[in-house]
């Protein structure tokens, strides 16, 4: 090994170091990953609902969900050209479970995004000022949310701000941050007491820094993992919401397409071709995310693993 | 135990339901409009009807006068009069209490038993044929909005099978004694079935998993080794110690199986609180709406304060601190 070789190689900055880690581990964590049958098929089921939602425009025409001008015989069973029978307006029921795909992972995934990002805030906050009196009130706050009928709660700040889309997104995210809190909590008390953090506070690193750079990073894990979790009980409580009648009856989700069905008579007229698709629709989509959530809790918690 | 742990958890429980008192007030004063101003809107009311409603209300007064009044009423029991019958609102959740206390009550008390029964044989037999069948079954129902759930049972057992009726408290045919407790049953098969499927599976989830965490524990290698039969080493040693951390989640997931009554009630016509949400939902009875989260937050926080009670016997361990 001459000088010269060792000149062309460039020394990587700490930033390359970072992130060629990152990489690395992230690498190792889909090697991980790979090997979880059910952690594969869970994202394979996501995958393709989410394609499902993305591409649903082009599979359904506006004019084919519209009461007025759909085509289909009213509430018959399965035949040519409606492969899954049609509801009381002769809309077609596939066309409505496609269509509904994208409202309901709207509402899943953003009230998701909600939720995770005020518990994150107030967790990572509450664990990096551990035992501080800001951690007690934040973890009193975090506690009570726990604590209270929080699916009620829900029902009833949907009863009173009214059916929109956006307003359920709110409540579920409004109702649903405090078990990803607590955990995150819990993660960031025990980063904090790594010795890389108290290194870079006795270097003079802010405490936003440290955060930032040090606690965010190690906590993001738990996060993510916990946020897939947490879709799965978003697009339920959605669910739930719609067939109380608190859904937004001008977006269909597979909850309204369920409510219409039950307040049409589905149930007592048996047309179960109305009501089987959206709830099979919303079982495949929940499981395929818890699925995924604890497969990915499995890789990123070695006591879990086998 | 610990007086000192007692008086905390006592405190902490009263903290929590001044809280609700407060955040319950302010929950009905955000909304779009005054309740009077929504009554309007939900029974086309006149201008004066309104005005007079709005002073029986009393909303013209100041939100810290307002506050007051609806503390001392609250305090001594006067939940309101509900916008759609007239009768008080805490006769009318009186009057539906017990159907839902019997639909949770049994629902619940079968998706204990059944989830942590079947947890336990899945986490000791680990990999085995049940422990996997059990665990997709758990994964599938936990996965499944509750009312839909309710809406299948009904369209095969009710509907295309006729073996139960499809919904109400009983038939209302005035029988009495054993007649009537076995017509009441009868109702209530298919909302406690629904009830106890999505909420067992959640247990046996929970169950199983802290169970395999304890299972590789020192203490369960030492019984072994001192030569203990499986069954005691499960029964003495690891279930007692994994049971604990289940105790707790479902002791927390009360608050949503109140939840789940209210969708399963609707479905099934079943006359208990949850039915009546759904009505008040949708004749704006603000009240009662009111009145129905209120009773449920005490119901959740008595179910977590004789929880952590029990807690603190079950382990003491938590009590010393």
């Amino acid at each position: 090994m001459t000088d010269t070789a060792v000149a062309k190689q460039p020394v990587p900055t700490a930033r390359q170091l970072v992130w060629r880690r990152r990489r690395q581990a992230v690498a190792r964590n889909w090697l991980l990953y790979r090997h979880n049958r059910q952690g594969i098929v869970g994202l394979g089921v996501m995958v393709f609902f989410i394609v499902l939602a993305l591409v649903s425009p082009l599979l359904v025409s506006p004019a084919d969900i519209e009461p007025a001008t759909a085509q289909g015989i009213p509430n018959s069973p399965p035949y040519s050209g409606y492969p899954l029978g049609t509801d009381n307006f002769g809309r077609s029921v596939l066309d409505l479970v496609i269509v509904g795909s994208r409202i309901s992972l709207l509402v899943g995934i953003t009230a998701t995004l909600v939720a995770v990002f005020l518990g994150a805030t107030i967790g990572v906050i509450s664990g990096y000022y551990g035992g501080t009196r800001l951690d007690t009130g934040l973890n009193a706050v975090t506690n009570w949310f726990l604590v209270i009928p929080w699916l009620v709660l829900a029902i009833v700040l949907s009863a009173i701000l009214g059916a929109s889309v956006w307003i359920i997104i709110v409540v579920i995210g409004v109702t649903s941050w405090a078990q990803p809190a607590r955990l995150i909590r819990a993660q960031a008390l025990s980063v904090r007491e790594r010795p890389y953090v108290e290194r870079a506070r006795v270097l003079g690193c802010s405490d936003r820094t440290i955060v930032a750079r040090h606690i965010l990073p190690n906590v993001a894990p738990v996060i993510f993992a916990n946020a897939i979790l947490t879709v799965a009980v978003a697009i339920l409580t959605e669910t739930t919401l719609s067939i109380l009648g608190l859904g937004d009856a001008t977006a269909i989700s597979w909850g309204v397409v369920i409510e219409q069905a039950f307040s049409a008579g589905a149930m007592t007229n048996g047309y179960w071709w109305w009501l089987v698709p959206p709830g099979v629709a919303i079982v495949c989509v929940t499981l395929a995310f818890t699925m995924c959530g604890y497969a990915l809790d499995e890789v990123l918690n070695p006591k879990l693993r086998r | 135990m610990r007086w000192r742990y007692l008086g905390r958890k006592v405190g902490w429980a009263l903290v929590t339901l001044v809280f609700v008192l407060v955040f319950n007030f302010f929950l009905f004063r955000i909304m779009p409009g005054d309740p009077a101003g929504l009554l309007a809107r939900s029974q086309r009311l006149t201008e004066a009807e309104v005005a007079e409603q709005r002073a029986l209300f009393g909303l013209d007064e100041s939100l810290l006068n307002q506050f007051g009044t609806y503390l001392k009423q609250t305090l001594s029991g006067n939940l309101g009069t509900s916008y759609l019958t007239g009768q008080p609102v805490v006769d009318t959740i009186t009057s539906r209490l017990w159907p839902t206390i019997l639909l949770v009550g049994v629902g619940t008390i079968i998706a204990i038993v059944l989830g942590l029964m079947m947890g336990i044989r899945g986490a000791w037999t680990r990999g085995s044929r049940f422990d996997k069948s059990s665990l997709y079954g758990s994964l599938t129902l936990y996965s499944t909005p509750e009312g839909w759930l309710g809406m299948m049972l009904l369209i095969i057992f009710a509907g295309t099978l006729g073996w139960f009726p499809v919904g109400g408290y009983d038939s209302g045919t005035g029988d009495t004694g054993i007649a009537h407790v076995v017509d009441v049953l009868n109702h209530l098969v298919l909302p406690a079935a629904t009830l106890a499927l999505g909420y067992g599976a959640s247990y046996m989830i929970v169950m199983r998993s802290s169970l395999i965490e304890v299972k590789d524990e020192d203490f369960v290698a030492t019984a072994r080794a001192k030569g203990l039969t499986e069954t005691m080493i499960r029964r003495k040693h690891a279930v007692p110690n994994a049971f604990l951390p289940s105790f707790t989640l479902i002791v927390l997931s009360f608050g949503f199986v109140i939840g789940g009554a209210i969708v399963i009630e609707t479905i099934f016509s079943y006359p208990g609180i949850g039915q009546l949400t759904y009505q008040a939902i949708d004749a704006y009875d603000y009240p009662v709406l009111q009145g129905v989260f209120l009773v449920s937050s005490l119901a959740v926080v008595v179910a977590n304060l004789f929880a952590d009670i029990t807690y603190g016997f079950l382990d003491p361990r938590i009590s010393e601190v």
